[in-house]
C-alpha cells in the first residue's frame, strides 16, 4: 500500500467511527426511530475487505450496515438522513438504518432478516459469472447468522456451482444477548463449516486491518482466478449493545468491553501503526479526526433540516411498472388499494 | 393458429423468451436433464444448453434467493417450483427479498424474477402438496401474481411475466397441463392486470381464476341449457394487479355476482373481490354476492372427498341458482 492509500484507509475508518458516534447522540435526541445497530469496534472488517474491491466486485450485508456503506463511498448526508427517515436519505426514508443501498457503488444492502442476504449475495456472484466478468460478491453476515438454513443453502450452491462469492462472517462473539458458545455447535471455528461444503476457509484477526486485507486478498484471488468461494471468519467485537434498544447488562461484563476498547481497538491500533511507520503524524491524525467529526456534524444538520417523504411517496417505488408508465408498459389493472 | 396444450404453451413462452433475451435463465429442480417434473421444460436443455437451463439441488430458499440476487444485476431468472406448496420453505426470499427490495431501496433496485409452477389441489396428493398461495402472496405489495386458465393465457402471461421488471409469480395447474387450445405462433403477450370475459351473458356474473374458470364455464353451459340463464364468466387472469374495471363493468350489467375459486374461503382472493363489488357497485346489486370455494379444511387425501371439497360444476350451478332466486 502506498502512503496515500494508508492515509485514505485510516481516514475512512475514522469517518465510520465519528459518524456512528454522532448517530448515538441523534438517537438519544429521539430523532432516529426503530433499530440502530452500531458498528463501533468492527471498523477494520469493512475497511480491510472493502478497500480491496474493484469494478466487478460487489457486496451485501445484514442490518449492521453503516460501515459498509461509508466504505463504498456513500455520503454521510444521505446515510444520516436515512436514519431520520428523510426523503434525502439513500433510500428516500423508506429503508432506515437496516436497509442502506447503493447499487451504483455495487452495494446491495442492508438486509434486516438474519441470514436472508446469503442467497442474494450468492446470486450476485452467479450473475457476475454468468456475464463472463472477473468479479466477486462479498457476502457479510454475523456469527448468529451461520445457524440459518438459508446460509447453508447458499454455501452449498456457491461451492456446487463454483461461484465467486466470499462469505465474511463478522464474529463479534454475540448474536444479540446470546454468546457464540450458547448458540453454535462446535463454536471454536465457524469458518470450518466450509469444509462440509468443500470450500476454502480462513480465520482473521479483525482488529488488524492489514491482516484483514492480506487474507481477504487471497480469497478475492481465488474468486477472480478460479471462480471459487471462500468462507472468512473475522474475529471482531462490538462496543455497544446489539442495537440501541439493548441495555447491554445481562450477557457480558463491562470488563470484557473495556479490555477490547483499551487493547484491541482497530482504529486506534491502525493509527498507532501508521504513527510508527511515520505515515501519520499526530497533527495529521488530529486534522483527519476533526474533519470527520465536522462532516458528521454537518450531516446531522442536513438530516435534521431535510423534509420527510410525502403521503404520496408511500405508494411510490412498489413496482417499476407503476413508476414508469409509458408507451412500453404492458401491465395494467389496479394495484394499490385505499 | 396451432392447437397446443397448456404445457406446450408454457414451454413455447420460455423458448421464445430464451431466444429473445440472453439474460433469461431457466432454473429449478429437475428442469434440465430430467426434462421437468411435469415435462414443462422438456427439450429445453438440449436446445439451449446447461448455461441457460440449470438443474438445482432441493434447496428452494437457496436457489430462489440466488435467482433474486442475480435478477438485481440484470439476469432474468425463470425459476420453476415443482409445486408452489414448496415455496413455503423459501417464503422469506419470495416475500421479504423479492417483494421489498425495490421499495426499501427507494426505487434503486429492481427484481425482474419469475417464479412459476403448479399451485392446485385436486390431484390426490394430500395437504402438503395442494396449496394455492395466490391470495397469500398477492397480499404483499411489490409482488404480482397471475393464474392462467387456458393455453392462450398461459403463453401470453408467462411471456409478459418474463419481460416484466417486477417479481411475477405464475401459478399454474397440473390438471390443466394437458388441456388444449388455440395459441398463436407469432409473438404476443397477455398484459398482466387485464381480466378476460370468457363468456358473455346478461343475468349473472361469475368471477373466477385458474381452473375455477373452466369449472365455471361448464356450469354456465348447464345454467343456460337447463335453466335458461345467461351467465357471464370473468376470468381474472391476474390476481395482482387486479382488473377492477372489468369486474365492475360486468356486475353493473348483470346486477348479480357469484365468485368461484379453488382456494380455501378464509381471506381468499374472492374475499377481496366481494369487498370491491360492495364498495364500488353496491347500488347495482339485486342480490347479495355469493362465493364458492374449497371446503375450509386442509386438503383431504381421499380422492372422492377431495372432489367434493373443491368447487365442482354441480356446486357452482346450485350456488348460482341461489343468487338468481
Ligand atoms: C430471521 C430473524 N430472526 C431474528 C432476528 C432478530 N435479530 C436481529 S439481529 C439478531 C442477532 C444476530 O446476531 P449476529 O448474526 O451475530 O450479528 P450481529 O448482530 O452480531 O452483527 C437477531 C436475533 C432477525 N432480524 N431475523
Ligand atoms: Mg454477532
Amino acid at each position: 500500500m502506498t502512503k496515500e492509500a494508508k492515509i485514505a484507509l485510516y481516514t475512512k475508518m475514522a469517518r465510520i467511527r465519528h459518524f456512528e458516534q454522532r448517530c448515538i447522540r441523534i438517537y438519544q435526541q429521539g430523532k432516529i426511530g426503530g433499530f440502530l445497530h452500531l458498528y463501533v469496534g468492527q471498523e477494520a472488517v469493512a475497511a480491510g475487505t472493502i478497500s480491496l474491491l474493484g469494478k466487478n466486485d460487489h457486496l451485501i450485508t445484514g442490518y449492521r450496515d453503516h460501515g459498509h456503506g461509508l466504505m463504498v463511498g456513500m455520503g454521510m448526508n444521505e446515510c444520516m438522513a436515512e436514519l431520520t427517515g428523510k426523503v434525502t436519505g439513500c433510500s428516500q426514508g423508506k429503508g432506515g438504518s437496516m436497509h442502506y443501498f447503493a447499487p451504483d457503488k455495487n452495494y446491495w444492502g442492508g438486509h434486516g432478516i438474519v441470514g436472508g442476504q446469503a442467497p442474494l449475495g450468492t446470486g450476485l456472484a452467479y450473475a457476475v459469472k454468468y456475464q463472463g466478468l472477473k468479479g466477486s460478491c462479498l457476502t457479510f453476515m454475523g456469527d448468529g447468522a451461520v445457524n440459518q438454513g438459508a446460509v447453508h443453502e447458499a454455501y452449498n450452491l456457491a461451492s456446487l456451482w463454483d461461484l465467486p462469492v466470499i462469505f465474511v462472517v463478522e464474529n463479534n462473539g454475540y448474536s444479540m444477548g446470546t454468546s457464540q458458545e450458547r448458540s453454535t455447535a462446535h463454536p471454536g471455528c465457524l469458518a470450518k463449516r466450509a469444509e462440509g461444503y468443500n470450500m476454502a476457509w480462513d480465520v482473521i484477526n479483525g482488529h488488524d486491518v492489514y491482516e484483514v486485507r492480506a487474507k481477504t486478498a487471497l480469497a478475492l484471488k481465488r474468486a477472480h482466478e478460479e471462480s471459487k468461494p471462500t468462507v472468512l471468519e473475522i474475529f471482531t467485537y462490538r462496543y455497544f449493545g446489539h442495537s440501541m434498544a439493548d441495555p447491554d447488562k445481562t450477557y457480558r461484563d463491562k470488563e470484557e468491553i473495556k479490555t477490547y476498547r483499551d487493547k484491541k481497538d482497530p482504529v486506534l491500533l491502525f493509527e498507532q501503526e501508521l504513527l510508527r511507520e511515520k505515515v501519520l503524524t499526530p497533527e495529521l491524525s488530529q486534522t483527519i479526526n476533526d474533519a470527520a467529526m465536522a462532516e458528521a456534524d454537518k450531516a446531522a444538520i442536513f438530516a435534521d433540516e431535510s423534509p420527510d417523504p410525502t403521503l404520496a411517496d408511500i405508494t411510490k417505488h412498489i413496482y417499476w411498472e407503476e413508476d414508469n408508465r409509458g408507451p412500453k408498459t404492458t401491465s395494467r389493472g389496479t394495484i394499490i388499494f385505499e | 393458429m396451432a392447437v397446443i396444450s397448456y404445457r406446450e404453451a408454457l414451454r413455447a413462452a420460455m423458448r421464445d423468451e430464451l431466444n429473445r433475451d440472453k439474460n433469461v435463465v431457466i432454473m429449478g429442480e429437475e428442469v434440465a436433464q430430467f426434462n421437468g417434473a411435469y415435462k414443462v421444460t422438456e427439450g429445453l436443455l438440449k436446445e439451449f444448453g446447461p448455461k441457460r437451463i440449470v438443474d438445482t439441488p432441493i434447496s428452494e430458499a437457496g436457489f430462489i434467493g440466488l435467482g433474486i440476487g442475480a435478477s438485481m444485476l440484470g439476469i432474468r431468472p425463470v425459476m420453476e417450483l415443482m409445486f408452489w406448496s414448496f415455496s413455503y420453505v423459501a417464503f422469506d426470499q419470495i416475500v421479504n427479498n423479492a417483494g421489498n427490495i425495490r421499495y426499501m431501496s427507494g426505487g434503486l433496485i429492481n427484481c425482474p424474477i419469475v417464479i412459476r409452477g403448479p399451485a392446485n389441489g385436486g390431484t390426490n396428493v394430500g395437504a402438503t402438496h395442494s396449496h394455492t398461495p395466490e391470495a397469500i402472496l398477492a397480499s404483499h405489495p411489490g409482488i404480482k401474481v397471475v393464474c392462467p386458465a387456458t393455453p392462450y393465457d398461459a403463453k401470453g402471461l408467462l411471456k409478459a411475466a418474463i419481460r416484466d421488471n417486477d417479481p411475477v409469480y405464475v401459478m399454474e395447474n397440473t390438471i390443466l397441463y394437458n388441456d388444449k387450445g388455440e395459441v398463436p405462433d407469432e409473438d404476443y403477450i397477455v398484459p398482466i392486470g387485464v381480466a378476460d370475459v370468457k363468456r358473455v351473458g346478461t343475468d349473472l356474473t361469475i368471477v373466477a381464476h385458474g381452473r375455477a374458470v373452466i369449472t365455471s364455464l361448464k356450469a354456465a353451459e348447464i345454467l343456460e341449457k337447463d335453466h335458461g340463464v345467461s351467465v357471464e364468466v370473468v376470468d381474472l387472469r391476474s390476481i395482482r394487479p387486479l382488473d377492477e374495471e372489468t369486474i365492475l363493468k360486468s356486475v353493473r350489467k348483470t346486477h348479480r355476482a357469484l365468485l368461484v375459486e379453488e382456494n380455501k374461503p378464509f381471506c381468499g382472493v374472492d374475499a377481496q373481490v366481494a369487498y370491491l363489488i360492495q364498495s364500488k357497485a353496491f347500488d347495482e346489486l339485486d342480490a347479495p354476492v355469493h362465493r364458492v370455494s374449497s371446503i375450509d379444511a386442509p386438503q383431504i387425501y381421499c380422492k372422492r372427498m377431495e372432489d367434493l371439497q373443491m368447487p365442482s360444476v354441480e356446486r357452482v350451478v346450485a350456488e348460482a341458482l341461489k343468487v338468481l332466486a
